[in-house]
This record gives structure tokens, sequence and C-alpha cells, in this order.
């Protein structure tokens, strides 16, 4: 059992009830109640040794017709003075990046790769630059950073060929262009010299899916606690409703996709013949 | 305004849709033509998914094409014998284009199929629409009566077959409008448009059917082909936005009615030869797309979403 689990299971009543105020408050509000309960937080937890704690203001977003992109206030304490990076995967996906080449004048996709489990969503912060906190082997084993991050082909033979360095970068470019994988990293802010906060920005077209926050706490370049928290991007409202019966009741849905064009077509030429 | 858009998994301003339907559901009334050809090009400009652009669009048309056929009916324009013919023909197409379409897909392709047969399909007719529209125009300038349609004798009017249609006056072999149905469905799958900028040239010129039936009688048989395609891509594909083809059918519709009515006040002749510059833009627009050198030489696919 880790540090993280046990977190979990011993959560006070009064800790519930910050997290649902918080959730709706505006952001001087949440960082006093950052504060307040971080400090309480931090009492609670020097009394069972653990050094890292960390929650979020809210372990739901809601992706309604009116979406235009979210943030999410992570918070948390330690209770010895170290450096803590927080990583933000989004659900995995299997992908293929293809290579364009000019054929016959024409540019067309000659080459690709397959990578497994691509985080669909991608973002970190830290406190200070990743280079100063740990050594490379130990940031890639925690993937931290996009540097850091494996990326793995679907074909494990090519782990580590050109091939698979060439094609990973351009995976990680595309992303970035799309605004899902994050071009630098976050600040984490301390305040004091145990606790700290950092706000989590998603974009319009973040991915729906359980997502995974991992926050660690570094000492002399290790990872020496480690907590690991869900946050679920779900779509609501009547976008939902429409995404849940196209996908289950396919057939159903395309057919009810003819007949309200039918109609449609229909009905407004009835009312351009009676003008 | 904004709304979200559930399986573009998106969000878009709805006026941007409503406008962008109207103007092509004008186009689509005045020519004929479903309007699917400019319709999924600029779709996949705003944003929109290609795979999504395209299944969308085969709804949108459904709309677009049952209001556009209402006027042409009410002045008798559909020749529904040869629309039948034609319809047959289209839904093998249609559902032999989606069965290509995953296969393509599969192989990274159809990027690239379907810029080329734009390029190919929207070049040749465009081509060929210009040069005799302009050249009708001018006939009729220097001669100042309309220009008499030409009725050639080729060798397709000795296959097998032979079929009256009495509302085309034509006599005909059932294999030519087949034909021509089953290559407007595979358009319909593969480059998602109505395929009305092939189908109305080639009715009036390898069919020779009078201009005044071909675009009612070509409406009237893409609401078919577009309709099977809507359900093949929403069943098998998942990419029928159904609040985007909603947004748009619902400008398309209304600018399909002030297109037909208009279509009556243009002559044939000057109504084809803007159709021909229209498609002859998109034609250059989608040659350059293949031969500029893209920002990312790499491109993304999730294959298995989460």
């Amino acid at each position: 059992m880790t540090a993280a689990d046990r977190s979990h299971s011993t959560r006070p009543a009064g800790y519930r009830r910050f997290n649902r105020r918080a959730a709706g408050a505006a952001a001087a509000i949440a960082v006093v109640g950052v504060l307040a309960v971080g400090a309480a937080l931090m009492l609670m937890r020097a009394a069972q040794g653990q050094s890292l704690v960390a929650d979020l203001s809210s372990h739901l977003i809601r992706v309604s017709a009116d979406f235009t992109g979210a943030e999410v206030v992570l918070f948390g304490a330690v209770d010895s003075p170290g450096d803590v990076a927080v990583v933000v995967q989004g659900p995995p996906q299997d992908v293929v990046v293809r290579r364009k080449e000019r054929t016959l004048g024409v540019w067309m996709n000659t080459q690709s790769m397959a990578f497994d489990d691509v985080p669909s969503f991608y973002l970190f912060a830290s406190n200070r630059p990743l280079e100063d906190i740990a050594d490379r082997p130990v940031l890639e084993r925690h993937g931290v950073g996009l540097d850091h991050l494996r990326l793995r082909p679907a074909d494990a033979e090519l782990e580590g060929s050109l091939q698979h360095t060439v094609f990973r970068r351009a995976l990680i470019r595309n992303k970035q262009t799309a605004g899902i994988y994050s071009r630098a990293p976050q600040h984490v802010a301390f305040l004091g010299e145990q606790l700290f906060r950092t706000t989590v920005s998603f974009p319009a077209n973040v991915p729906t899916g359980i997502y995974q926050i991992n926050v660690l706490l570094f000492q002399d370049g290790e990872v020496v606690s480690a907590q690991t928290t869900p946050l679920a991007v779900n779509k609501v409202g009547f976008g939902n409703l429409v995404f849940a019966f196209s996908r289950q009741h396919a057939a159903a849905y395309g057919l009810a996709a003819i007949v309200v064009a039918v109609f449609a077509g229909w009905s407004a030429g009835m009312v351009f013949r009676r003008r | 305004m904004t709304v979200y858009l559930p399986i573009a998994e998106m969000s878009i301003n709805a006026l941007v849709l409503l406008g962008l339907g109207g103007i092509v559901g004008a186009l689509s009334g005045i020519f004929g033509v479903g309007g699917g050809f400019l319709m999924t090009p600029l779709l996949i400009f705003l944003g929109i998914p290609p795979s999504v652009a395209v299944g969308t669009q085969a709804n949108q048309l459904v709309a677009a094409s049952v209001s556009g056929v209402l006027g042409h009916w009410r002045r008798g324009n559909v020749d529904v014998k040869l629309g039948m013919v034609m319809l047959v023909g289209s839904s093998l197409g249609t559902v032999l284009g989606v069965l290509l379409f995953g296969l393509l897909k599969r192989l990274g392709q159809i990027d690239l199929v379907i810029n080329l047969s734009y390029v190919v399909f929207l070049g040749v007719i465009a081509t060929l629409m210009l040069a005799e529209s302009l050249s009708a125009l001018w006939r009729r300038r220097r001669a100042g009566g309309p220009a008499r349609p030409r009725r050639r004798r080729t060798a397709l009017h000795g296959l097998p077959l032979r079929m009256r249609f009495d509302k085309s006056k034509l006599y005909i072999s059932a294999l030519v409008p087949f034909t021509i149905g089953a290559i407007g469905g595979l358009m319909v799958a593969i480059m998602g448009i109505g395929g009305g900028f092939f189908l109305v040239p080639a009715m009036i010129y390898i069919l020779g059917m009078p201009t005044t039936m071909v675009a009612g009688t070509s409406l009237f048989q893409i609401i078919f082909s577009t309709a099977i395609a809507t359900f093949l891509q929403a069943y098998q594909n998942h990419t029928v936005d159904a609040i985007l083809a909603l947004l748009l059918l619902l400008g398309g519709t209304i600018g399909a009615q002030i297109g037909t009515q208009a279509s009556g006040k243009l002559r044939a002749e000057t109504s084809r030869a803007l159709l021909a510059f229209l498609v002859l833009a998109v034609c250059a627009n989608m040659l350059v797309q293949l031969v500029a050198p893209p920002t990312d030489a790499f491109s993304l696919t999730v294959t298995e979403p989460p």
C-alpha cells in the first residue's frame, strides 16, 4: 500500500465540504481555501507520516454545448521541502503517425508508424526546470516532461530506432499543434515551503474520458512520494444524449437522421409553396 | 452563439453554419447539384474532421435535395422512371464506395484519393461545361436564337436493354443511366458529395436529356443515394453529426428554395457557365493542396479511440 492509497482512505468529513465549496468558488476564494485546508491536511498528514497530499478543486469537467475550456486548481502540501511535479494524462489511445512524401509531383503518405497507448492529452507542471529536479532516467521512469514520456511503437522491435525518434517527435508536435499536449511546462507555485498549487487548463477540444493526474514529490533527485488523482471529463446535456444514442443505437440513429432530414427538407418546401 | 457538435467533438458558432448552409443551399437550387463539393471542403476548412464532414454532408444533402426536388416536381421536371433506373446503380455504387472508403482509410490513402478524385472529376467536367456553355452563349449572341440541342448517335445507342423514357423523350439502353448512377453513388460515399456536378453534365451530354429535366431528376436520385450513405456512415463509422447536419440543413433548405426559384430566371447556358467557374475554382484549390508542400509532412490518425 502506498502513501497515496492511505490518504484516500483517511479523508475526513471537512475535506469533502471544502471540495464542494471550492468547485464553484472564484480563484481568490480558492486560494484562501487552499491555504486553510492545506494547513489542516498538513497537520493530519504529519501525524501519519505521509510526505505528500494533493487534490483538485473539481474531479469532474462537464463538456456542455457552450464549453470553451476549463481550469482546475490542483493544490496540496508536502511535509518536508522538495520539488513537486504534476503530470496530467488523458485516456490512452492507439495512434498511427503517417509521413507524406512527394511522389510524382503529389504529396502522399508513404511511411507510417503505429503507437499503442498514447495519452490523448498530456500536460505537466513543476516548480523548477526539470533538469534541476532529477536526472533523465528518473524522469523517464515516471514520464515527467514530454521529452521523457514513453511513447511505445506497436512494433516493439522498432523501439529506440531512428525511425521511432523521428515519428515520436512528429506525434508530439502534431498533438501540440492541436493544443492537447502542452508546449511548455506549467508552473507549480509554492506558498511557503509546504503548500503548493498549480492551475491546470483544459482547451475546448479536450478529449473526454477518465484522466490520471500524477503528483510527484522529489527529494535529492529521487521520487519520495507520489499520489494519483482521477479526473473525469464528461459530455453532458443534449450533446451527450446525441453522442450516446449514436454509439449505442447506431442503426436507429442513422434512420432518425434521415427522417429528420426528409422532414426538414419537405417542410421547407411546403413553407415556400404557400408564400 | 456557440454550439457543441457531439460527434465532431468541437464547439463552433451556429450562425457560421447556418450561413454556410444557406449559401450552399441556394447554389444547389440554382444548379441542381447538391452543393456537397463546396460544403465538404468548407467544413474541413472550419476544422471539422474530414470523416465527419463527409458523413454529415450525406445527411444534410438528403434534406437539401428533398427541398430542392419539390420545386422541380411541381413544374413537372422530374423523370421518375429514369431516376429509378439511376437509383438502382447508385445504391450499388454507394455500398461499394463505403467499403472502399474503409479500406483506403486503413491504408492511409483516403485523403489523397479524395483530393485526386476532386481534381480529376471537377477539372474534366468544368472544362467540358465551360467550353459548351460559352460556345452556346456565343452562338446565341450571333444567331439571336436559342442553341439547338445536339443529338449524337454514338456507340452508347447500340447497347442492349433499351428502355423508353417518355418524359425525357429518350429511347436508350438502361445500362447507361445505371452506370451513371453507380458512379454517382461511389462519389457520395467517397467524396461526401451528392454527385450532382457529375450527374448533371453526364445526363446532358451522355444521355442527351432535356436540360429542364436534368436538375429535378438528379436531385430526385440524390435523395436516395445520400440517404443510403447517411445510414451506412452512421451505422458503420459513427461519422454523422446530427446537430451539425441540422444546422446546415436549416440554412440549406431555405437557401435551396430561393435557389430553385432563381433558377427559372437564369438561362440554362448562363447557369451552366457559372457552375463551371465554381467547379473550376474548387478544383484549383484541391490541386494546390495536392502539390504544395504541407505545413507538416506528418499527420496523426487515432485508430482506437479511448
